[in-house]
């Protein structure tokens, strides 16, 4: 709890207060409210696990969402064919997905293959799968893998079968994990290289940090969390499809809460979610109730809004609103 | 299998190869001077299929000549953007640019459906059904054409950046930025100049497409990640390199649609992208930095 | 369409943005008495959206001829934006706002989403098209699907090329079956594995070719199914995919005996006959189709024609004709239940028993797993731009023509 210990008084009962209220929020709010509050904890999660490697190490992924497939897919497939509860097939997407991210990272790290350059490495990584998923039997293909949904499974939460409340806990479990961990691993000597190395390689080698190690540790930490996300995934929608889940389009989803919340900063990717997603979903309401009924409207103006955020805070929200509310550590 | 279906295959790829080469040698130029990366670029692609469609269906404007007008406005429109939304973003870090241009991206594409609808949208011209036939191999006409012009616009292109004092000038703040301002060159206009280049490489490039492929928004994030790839494996910032990288990506998928499965070739174009960044990252035909 | 809001939606915003959750109370809207609210949720815009709105505007049609018919129902309409995540908030939110029936979802991953919320609200939900078969097989009990499955399209595509076989009198020896990579075009390749070496076709199947949904052109891959010379060309295609191969096959100057859908959209989308004009001719769907005899179907014709101005009813039939049927289940279930309470209503819904309908088959009914057994097939055959239904004689308005007439000397 040293991180914890590390904050201001006001940071503390700020912090207190907003794990409190959503411990609580489920007694008051209704099951809208819920399901989307899950989905804020969702992508404020694996915005977490991507700032780890943009945020915290300077390297670019642009294709996150293979981390997130290959746990959906391998807890999804062990529980299918095997019965394997999704405890142990999370450990075993966990694996793989590090083993891809490894793959990535010393191809690139080794090679010196940087920014955009670097981000194209992992788009095509995460699409080679999603092709090769697309032809592989075992999953079903292109047509998808459906998890069984069973009655008399329905209370087994240690298996994740189970209604709302349980995805909710998890998820916000999830996310003050995540919060928790990225804390500790900030204000680590890793941490420290990291940032060493995300601001200046060339300096950071100088003194004596092994730069190669050190961003293969960030890859493999962030794909390793990325995979827990997609077994959680996979458990809460029950079906999977290449297509969607490998989709480029959820690559770009998963990294525009930390940036526009602040990357590398600790709440940023949850202050990023909590922006975002609620306002995807108020701008379908406000569309609606303004009459814009024609499809595309709603997304009109999300994208606007993304374009005005980046103009007016280019480095996030949190940087600011961390000001505003006097969390600054003196 | 007879010989003439490979000669068929081979002269296919090589063909459309040419017109993905034209689109993305406008994100190579862009980057390779102005150093932002344009992710919008398959958006805005698609929106110049539209306006070629629009001037067909309107005012029966065959697209091959639309290419001139959509070329012109959408360097005016490139200027513009690189003046007054992008520029201050030019020297920042990409994941801000990243936001600006996909929330740009979004914009385009659901704009798009407001507008036009879901529904694809054809330039039905008279010739669209033709081939030409050489000894035994069938080309379709409008994909020599559209292959054709696309090597007329690059060649134009290589020119104005060889010999014009303009093109001297932009490729001077490409190579050093700071001995150009120096010397007085106003870098934010040649900036504007350049993104508009890039531009109007691709709307003609989109003009183009539009007598080979049908026009739909959700075309353009495809597009994107095509123009990507071109440009990596030719070299990032090599003219050459975007039309020889737009060739091996056509040739390669083509062969593999042929030979093996045609639901995985665009595998074979993410294995070749893997390979050169491992290989040679700077490109086929791209400089060292 | 009046499109009613209430307080939970506003909190979501005011509630979130202060970063923790609000108390929003759970807000049901009673719908005035006697009227029962359909939450309508399609894809309308992103990936599927042509289908999507294609399916819209048969929803837009409805509530006239309900009316008529003298049931009352108000519907909302909820784009999904071709996303599950979205569909199942939005599912939530529909509940929340009143909606006693919820209906959609066009694709099998977002039907699936929005199930899991209905089957946990005891919300009925009819599924208007969606195809994956495990949807009725997980034993949910506020589901059911007024649609064929993947196995059923293609068992009764196969059949009725036999019976097109028969009645063109072709004699056709080779066959290739060419499909896209996608959810859909997958199931249909599964089935068609399944069924095909047991139904005795008189031709032989030679290869069957997947093709890459997010291709450009199809170019390559009418090289290819040319280089095999089948007599048939049997497709599962999207709507914009069936343009690029036709297109193709005319450039490419390949001529088989005909080219027909064991079920699939593509060949009879408004988009196909607008790029093809006279080459989009003589091309066959096999699949369920609206029947162009039923005085019920003629009646939504009309009502199609009167809200949907710009689009042809016939090109729209398949999609519109099923997101109608969904919605007319519903009306009637409630109806006959007499409340709009999920599980009376649903109890209802189960028991449907509905002889006049617009789709081709007998009466709508539900076995013990949701699925409605009694849908038909067609042969529907382009003819002058239009689909028309060739066979069964029973619903037939014109003779099937085949071989296809050739490429030259239509235009």
């Amino acid at each position: 709890m040293s991180v914890f210990a590390a904050l201001n008084g006001r940071a503390k009962l700020l912090l207190t207060l907003f794990v409190l209220g959503l411990a609580a929020a489920p007694l008051a709010a209704d099951r809208y409210l819920v399901s989307v509050l899950i989905l804020i904890f969702y992508f404020a999660y694996l915005g977490q696990a991507w700032n780890i490697m943009m945020g915290f190490a300077g390297q670019l992924s642009l294709g996150h969402s293979l981390y997130v497939g290959l746990g959906a897919y391998i807890a999804a497939a062990l529980w299918t064919k095997f019965g394997i509860g999704p405890w142990a097939g999370m450990f075993a997407g966990m694996a793989i997905a590090m083993a891809f991210g490894a793959a990535i990272g010393w191809l690139g790290f080794r090679f010196g293959i940087a920014g955009v350059y670097f981000a194209l490495l992992t788009i095509a990584f995460a699409e080679f799968t999603r092709i090769a998923f697309d032809h592989m039997d075992w999953t079903g293909r292109a047509g998808g893998l459906f998890l069984p949904v069973r009655a008399e499974q329905a209370g087994q939460w240690w298996n994740l079968r189970g209604g709302p409340l349980l995805f909710y806990y998890l998820a916000l479990a999830l996310m003050l994990g995540a919060l928790w961990l990225c804390a500790a691993l900030r204000a680590s000597r890793l941490g420290h290289y990291w940032l060493a190395v995300r601001e200046d390689e060339a300096a950071a080698r100088a003194l004596g940090i092994d730069a190669f190690a050190v961003k293969m540790q960030a890859v493999l930490i962030s794909s390793a969390m990325a995979a827990i996300g997609g077994t959680f995934y996979a458990f809460y929608y029950n079906n999977l499809f290449p297509a969607q889940i490998f989709d480029m389009s959820r690559s770009i989803e998963m990294i525009l809460a930390p940036i526009v919340g602040g990357l590398g900063t600790l709440f940023g990717p949850i202050l990023g979610a909590f922006i975002l997603t609620p306002l995807g979903e108020g701008l379908i309401a406000a569309t609606e109730e303004a009459g814009l009924s024609a499809p595309g409207t709603k997304a009109v103006f999300y994208g606007l809004a993304l374009m005005a955020i980046v103009w007016v805070a280019p480095s996030g929200v949190w940087p600011w609103l961390r000001r505003k509310l006097g969390l600054e550590t003196p | 299998m007879p010989f003439d279906f490979y000669v068929t295959v081979a002269v296919q790829g090589v063909l459309t190869g040419l017109v993905y080469g034209l689109m993305a040698l406008g994100l190579s130029v862009i980057f390779g001077v102005v150093r932002v990366v344009n992710f919008a670029h398959g958006e805005f692609a698609v929106v110049a299929m539209y306006l070629a469609f629009l001037g067909f269906a309107m005012f029966g404007l065959d697209p091959i000549l639309a290419m001139l007008p959509i070329g012109l406005g959408f360097f005016g429109l490139g200027y513009l953007l690189q003046r007054h939304l992008i520029n201050p973003f030019v020297g920042r870090p990409e994941h801000e640019q990243f936001i600006l241009l996909v929330g740009l991206a979004i914009v385009l594409v659901n704009g798009l459906l407001m507008l036009f609808g879901p529904d694809t949208r054809h330039a039905n011209l008279p010739y669209g059904f033709d081939s030409y036939e050489v000894a035994n191999v069938l080309i379709d006409k409008v994909r020599v054409y559209a292959a054709a012009a696309a090597l007329v616009v690059a060649a134009l292109l290589f020119a104005f950046f060889r010999w014009s004092r303009t093109g001297m000038a932009i490729r001077a703040c490409a190579d050093n930025l700071l001995g150009a301002a120096i010397v007085g060159l106003d870098v934010k206009h040649l900036y504007a100049l350049t993104f508009g280049l890039g531009m109007a490489c691709v709307g003609a490039a989109g003009a183009l497409m539009v007598v080979l492929a049908d026009a739909t928004p959700m075309l353009a994030p495809a597009f994107t990640l095509l123009a990507f790839t071109i440009v990596i494996v030719g070299g990032m910032g090599s003219m050459a390199g975007a039309l020889v990288g737009g060739i091996l990506i056509g040739v390669s998928e083509a062969f593999a649609s042929f030979l093996v499965a045609p639901s995985a070739k665009s595998m074979f174009s993410f294995a070749i992208l893997i390979a050169i960044l491992a290989l040679r990252p700077q490109g086929l035909l791209g400089r060292k930095q | 369409m009046p499109l009613k809001t209430s307080v939970s939606r506003r909190a979501v915003l005011a509630g979130a943005a202060a970063g923790s959750a609000a108390l929003a109370a759970p807000s049901i809207v009673s719908a005035q008495a006697g009227t029962l609210r359909i939450g309508v949720l399609l894809p309308r815009s992103g990936l599927l959206a042509q289908a999507g709105q294609s399916c819209h505007r048969g929803a837009l049609a409805a509530p006239r001829v309900l009316a008529e018919l003298g049931y009352r129902v108000e519907l909302v309409h909820v784009d999904t934006e071709s996303n599950a995540d979205i569909a199942r908030t939005q599912a939530e939110r529909l509940i929340n706002d009143g909606a006693h029936v919820l209906t959609g979802a066009f694709d099998s991953g977002h039907t699936l989403a929005i199930a899991q919320v209905c089957e946990q609200r005891q919300v009925p939900f009819v599924v208007n098209i969606a195809a994956a078969p495990p949807i009725t097989e997980q034993g949910l009990k506020f589901l059911v699907r007024n649609f064929q499955t993947g196995p059923q399209l293609v068992t009764n595509g196969l059949r009725l090329i036999n019976n097109l076989i028969t009645a063109t009198k072709i004699a056709p020896k080779r066959a290739v079956f060419l499909h896209a990579n996608d959810t859909f075009g997958q199931a249909q390749r599964n089935a068609m594995d399944a069924i095909f070496p047991r139904t005795n076709m008189p031709f032989e199947l030679v290869e069957s070719i997947a093709y890459d949904p997010r291709a450009q052109d199809l170019s390559v891959e009418v090289t290819r199914l040319r280089s095999l010379r089948p007599d048939l060309v049997l497709v599962v295609t999207r709507a914009s995919d069936a343009i690029k191969l036709v297109r193709d096959m005319v450039r490419q100057r390949f001529e088989p005996m005909g080219i027909v859908s064991p079920g699939s959209p593509g060949m009879y989308d408004e988009e196909f006959y607008q790029a093809l004009g006279p080459l989009a001719d003589f091309h066959v769907s096999n699949l369920p189709w609206v029947n162009p005899k039923s005085a019920m179907t003629q009646a939504l014709e009309r009502s199609f024609a009167a809200t949907n101005p710009g689009n042809r009813f016939a090109a729209d039939g398949f999609n519109a004709g099923f997101t109608f049927e969904a919605l007319l289940i519903a009306a009637d279930a409630f109806k006959r239940a007499g409340t709009t309470s999920g599980v009376p209503l649903m109890e209802a819904i189960r028991a449907t028993n509905l002889a006049e309908h617009v789709m081709i088959g007998g009466p709508i009914r539900f076995d013990e797993k949701g699925q409605n057994p009694n849908i038909g097939s067609a042969c529907v055959q382009n003819r002058g731009r239009t689909p028309v239904v060739v066979l069964p004689e029973d619903n037939a308005t014109m003779a099937p023509v085949l071989p296809m007439p050739g490429w030259q000397g239509r235009t």
